[in-house]
């Protein structure tokens, strides 16, 4: 090996995705995390916080700490940046339907810390079109959204250059079943739609707009079939170029640039072996570096027992070590493209390219991005592409090791341990937070408060730009329910369309199929009537890719399903059982907060006198808090690692039958 | 379900027009559910249910057009109304179900989101298990049922042809959702496919100019007097999202039922109870079985003028053509 001194490229930001329980201990979370690498921040918020509510608020219970750091007010955003100078941070922040808000409580924390905002550097996610495809943390309607979108974005582009103001996300569509045709499709008319909103709002001059396009950036998934992904990535750089340049006349090469920052795929992670996801995840990361002209610019990797449940600390820093290890210890970094000039990648990048402007022009013929959400055509597809991704599972001929094929393992000494392998979120966190925000609110000047909501309220409805008034809300110590609820008065609420209206499986469906379709049918008769089965979503998760396709295959199975989206409360579930007679009630809970949210359904059921109805649940649930659901008498607990959806049809339809008094087997 | 008085059909009747939410889904349930003993038990509630059947109570509605129009949005803003003006309301919201494995997909709760406070509203999706025309079997003897405990009841259906032939020959009045922008609407009017409603509404008046076209064309299609007679049928602008015409939609469905009151309600009810009886004899038996009991005109004449019990009478008739069957084969 040569000794010399070779020029080696800038290695991207190196992040991990975190933040549980409460700002301070997140806090000591991140220092640590920088202590051991890692270059920026990646925070992830609470649902409740990602929604718009309060710590105290009736939905929150259950969520708060969970999946992300609650944040109420600038005090939580203060303790959370507590001796990490804001003025030299990059932290990029995955929030959305209340992306201003958070970006305020990030300006006024800043200028506490005696920080010039103008220096702040780092990003905000801020697309809340792919929220109501995939994740489900929106709160008003598409258009309402779209222009708090825009607000953010002409606002610091004026006021806080340094800063992404959004991340167009082909990330969740792809965990959302999107085929990379689809991604690209899906991202770049999302894109548009954003750049001509910004344009129409006629907030930012002409000659100003290429420093607007030069700031949008995205964020990606990489998968495992690698060399696809790679071509995906180029197919991006060139394809944004084209638009940006023939659509907006961008004529500063440097400003049409395809800027992004990659999470690998969570989707193809699997609970059965779950070692094997340390190679998926370096393979993936592979197809977001190898190609320097496509390479991410910032990084942050999933930990290899995501699907178990939440990563402890040691988890995230051998996700980390993968990054540290491929840009310092390999010769990646000394080299320029490696692909340039080959023929296979060229043929597969114009391939993606053409298929994804074939779809670009589908989403054009149903109005553009925005009218496709709410008609629900770009959901619809989604869920079709993602039933069939199931059910070349469940036919073999996708292989994934370890779930459908070579499932045979030793005994894994990595969940082992006492604690399985996993953290488990202190259960006092939820408690402690909501005796800290009402010591907040008792404290703070409540004049100064009503003054600042009345002013957020004015300008939301006379359409000025909503970014001053909520750094104003955010200095007067309002808080994130407070900012949430003023706007959602003006805007109103939405409720995305579940895209489950897909057409069924013809006749040719597996035998397995059909062995659950004669038993459904046969257990219908002998109960008088078809089975019919309530799928619920209680609590604030808005992932619903595991609800929609169990809808879809109990559909298909025979079954008649009720499904009436997310973000339902306990009472809400118990009721539609009860209204809809159902015989069996299946929740999906994929947050954490299944304990408690199946003590509350279960008491409202107790409520209004429902008490013969079988629960079932599925979800991410470790082993320990399976068993403890049992015993309040749920019937079944599926995880990841419970792929096969007709085994899952036919555990449905034996509890039924037990649960009726009939021979369980049928 | 542990009800304290399940079996004993006077007290759940009493239960019914109470409102008792969990008796109301119990007896929907035994409707539901085709076995003699189910049967037994809905046929001696139905008595209890139906004593007076010439001073019939509630409105029967039926909203109905094609996939997309926002029909279940408009029946929440309708709901919504209803409520403010202190009337009870339950739903019936029917979906197609799969040809292939019978399954289906019931989502139209997703988009009424109703109060868990609220007492005064029930919803109930039913799958049309591709019978009965696309109009679920249940759906008559469920909205007798829910007629006894509520001031209104909905039926929603999705669909256009046949669908709306039976909608209009089981509700009071019905109320046809079109799309803007969609000429489909005109020319189902103009070719003589579409029943004619009692009240045409042009949704999604938020949708401009298209919305305002549409609603134009309609009026010019349409005869303005309702075959029905006494019934000048209103073309309406409504948009659930800026709440435009709500109002008006809810007033002249009241007005509608007001020039239906009294006898001519009551005729009516036992119209759609024939027209039920004779569809499910048509559907188990055929026009063979419709012509031994003296074909369809006979037929229908003959149950209106009988005393009512829904499920004795159908009864009745399905043993005297099984029997003559049987007799036939020996």
């Amino acid at each position: 090996m040569s000794q010399e001194t070779v020029k080696r490229d800038r290695p991207w930001l190196m992040r991990t995705y975190s933040g549980h329980s409460s700002a301070k201990a997140s806090n000591a979370l991140y220092r640590t995390n920088l202590s051991r690498g890692q270059t920026g921040l990646s925070v992830a918020f609470d649902l409740p916080t990602q929604t718009g509510y309060d710590s105290d608020h009736p939905l929150a219970r259950g969520e708060v700490g969970k999946v992300g750091v609650p944040i109420n007010h600038i005090g939580d955003m203060e303790a959370l940046f507590h001796d990490i100078p804001l003025g030299q941070m990059n932290t990029s922040m995955t929030i959305n339907a209340t992306a201003p808000w958070l970006l305020a409580l990030y300006v006024a924390a800043a200028e506490r810390q005696g920080v010039d905002p103008a220096q702040l550097q780092g990003t905000t996610q801020n697309d809340v079109l792919k929220e109501y495809l995939s994740r489900g943390t929106y709160i008003f309607p598409p258009e309402p959204s779209v222009r708090l979108t825009t607000d953010l974005i002409t606002y610091t582009v004026e006021n806080i250059p340094k800063w992404n103001p959004t991340n167009i996300c082909s990330y969740h569509l792809q965990e959302a079943g999107a085929t990379p045709t689809q991604e690209l499709a899906y991202a770049l008319s999302t894109a548009t739609a954003i750049l001509d909103a910004v344009k129409a709002s006629g907030q930012v001059p002409d000659d100003r707009f290429g420093d607007v396009v030069g700031r949008i950036s995205f964020f990606v998934n990489a998968g495992i079939r690698f060399v696809e992904e790679t071509c995906k990535l180029r197919a991006f750089g060139r394809m944004w170029d084209t638009l940006t340049s023939e659509r907006y006349g961008v004529t500063n090469a440097k400003q049409r640039r395809f800027r992004y920052g990659v999470q690998v795929n969570s989707l193809g992670l699997t609970e059965p072996q779950p070692e094997n996801n340390v190679q998926r995840i370096v393979l993936e990361m592979l197809s977001v570096t190898l190609s320097k002209n496509a390479r991410a610019r910032a990084i942050q990797l999933p930990a290899w027992n995501e699907a178990l449940g939440l990563p402890r600390p040691w988890d995230q820093q051998w996700a980390l070590r993968m990054q540290q290890v491929l840009a310092l210890e390999t010769d990646l970094l000394e080299y320029g493209d490696l692909l340039d000039g080959s023929h296979v990648i060229e043929a597969k990048v114009q391939e993606l390219i053409d298929g994804a402007h074939e779809e670009m022009a589908r989403v054009d013929e149903h109005g553009g991005m925005v009218s496709c959400i709410d008609n629900g055509y770009v959901k619809r597809e989604l869920v079709q592409s993602h039933t069939r991704r199931l059910r070349n599972i469940e036919s073999g001929e996708l292989q994934i090791v370890g779930v459908n094929c070579y499932k045979e393992s030793a005994e894994s000494p990595l969940t082992a341990g006492d604690e399985s392998g996993i953290m488990k979120v202190d259960e006092r966190a939820e408690r402690e937070q909501i005796e800290s925000l009402q010591a907040f609110r008792a404290s703070r000047d409540d004049s100064k408060v009503k003054a600042a909501l009345q002013q957020l309220r004015a300008c939301a409805n006379d359409g000025s730009n909503i970014m001053p008034a909520s750094i104003e809300c955010a200095r007067a110590g309002v808080t994130t329910g407070e900012w949430s609820e003023v706007l959602r008065e003006v805007f109103g609420e939405f409720r995305a369309p579940t895209g489950i209206d897909i057409s069924p499986v013809g006749n040719g469906g597996s035998d397995a199929l059909e062995g659950v379709r004669r038993r459904v049918k046969k257990t219908g008769e002998e109960l008088g009537r078809p089975l019919r089965l309530l799928i619920g979503k209680p609590g604030l998760d808005g992932h619903s890719n595991g609800a929609e396709q169990i809808a879809v295959k109990g559909r298909d199975a025979g079954f008649e399903i009720v499904y009436e989206g997310i973000r339902l409360t306990p009472a809400q579930i118990a009721r539609a059982a009860q209204e809809e007679g159902v015989h069996l009630i299946g929740l999906s809970v994929l947050s954490g907060s299944h304990m408690e949210l199946v003590q509350d359904i279960n008491r409202e059921m107790e409520k209004i006198g429902v008490t013969d109805i079988p629960l079932i649940i599925g979800g991410i649930i470790p082993d320990e808090d399976a068993l403890a659901l049992q015993d309040q008498g749920v019937k079944a607990v599926f995880t990841p690692k419970d792929a096969d959806l007709n085994t899952i049809m036919n555990t449905m339809v034996t509890i039924i039958r037990e649960a009726n008094g009939l021979e369980p087997a049928a | 379900m542990s009800l304290p008085h399940a079996d004993d059909p006077a007290e759940l009747a009493a239960a019914i027009a109470a409102g008792d939410r969990a008796a109301i889904a119990h007896v929907l349930n035994l409707l539901d559910d085709r076995r003699d003993e189910a049967r037994k038990k809905t046929t001696a509630l139905l008595a209890h249910l139906q004593q007076d059947q010439d001073n019939p109570t509630g409105q029967l509605i039926g909203i109905t057009g094609p996939p997309g129009a926002g029909k279940s949005t408009l029946s929440a803003a309708l709901i919504r109304v209803w409520r403010a003006r202190g009337l009870r309301v339950a739903v019936l919201a029917v979906d197609p179900s799969s040809p292939i494995s019978g399954g289906a997909l019931l989502g139209d709760r997703l988009r009424m989101q109703t109060s868990t406070e609220d007492d005064g509203v029930f919803v109930r999706s039913l799958s049309s298990r591709g019978q009965f025309g696309g109009l679920s079997a249940e759906v008559w003897p469920m909205s007798v049922v829910m007629l006894a405990g509520f001031d209104i009841v909905l039926i929603e259906t999705v669909g256009v042809g046949q669908r709306e032939v039976d909608i209009a020959r089981l509700c009071d009045t019905t109320c046809y959702v079109a799309q803007p922008g969609s000429g489909d609407s005109v020319q189902f009017i103009k070719a003589g496919v579409l029943e004619v409603p009692h009240i045409l509404v042009v949704n999604k008046a938020d949708m401009g100019n298209l919305a305002t076209r549409t609603l134009s064309e309609l009026e010019a299609a349409l005869k303005r007097t309702h075959p029905d007679g006494h019934w000048q049928v209103p073309v309406l602008a409504t948009s659930a999202v800026d709440g435009t015409g709500i109002e008006t939609l809810a007033d002249a469905l009241e007005e509608h039922y007001q020039l239906l009151r009294g006898p001519q309600l009551a005729l009516r009810r036992k119209r759609y109870q024939a027209y039920w009886i004779h569809k499910r004899l048509l559907e188990e038996f055929g026009s063979f079985g419709i012509d031994q009991l003296g074909g369809e005109e006979s037929l229908l004449a003959q149950l209106q003028a009988q005393d009512m019990n829904l499920f004795k009478q159908y009864d009745a008739l399905r043993l005297r053509l099984y029997n003559r069957i049987q007799d036939t084969l020996e």
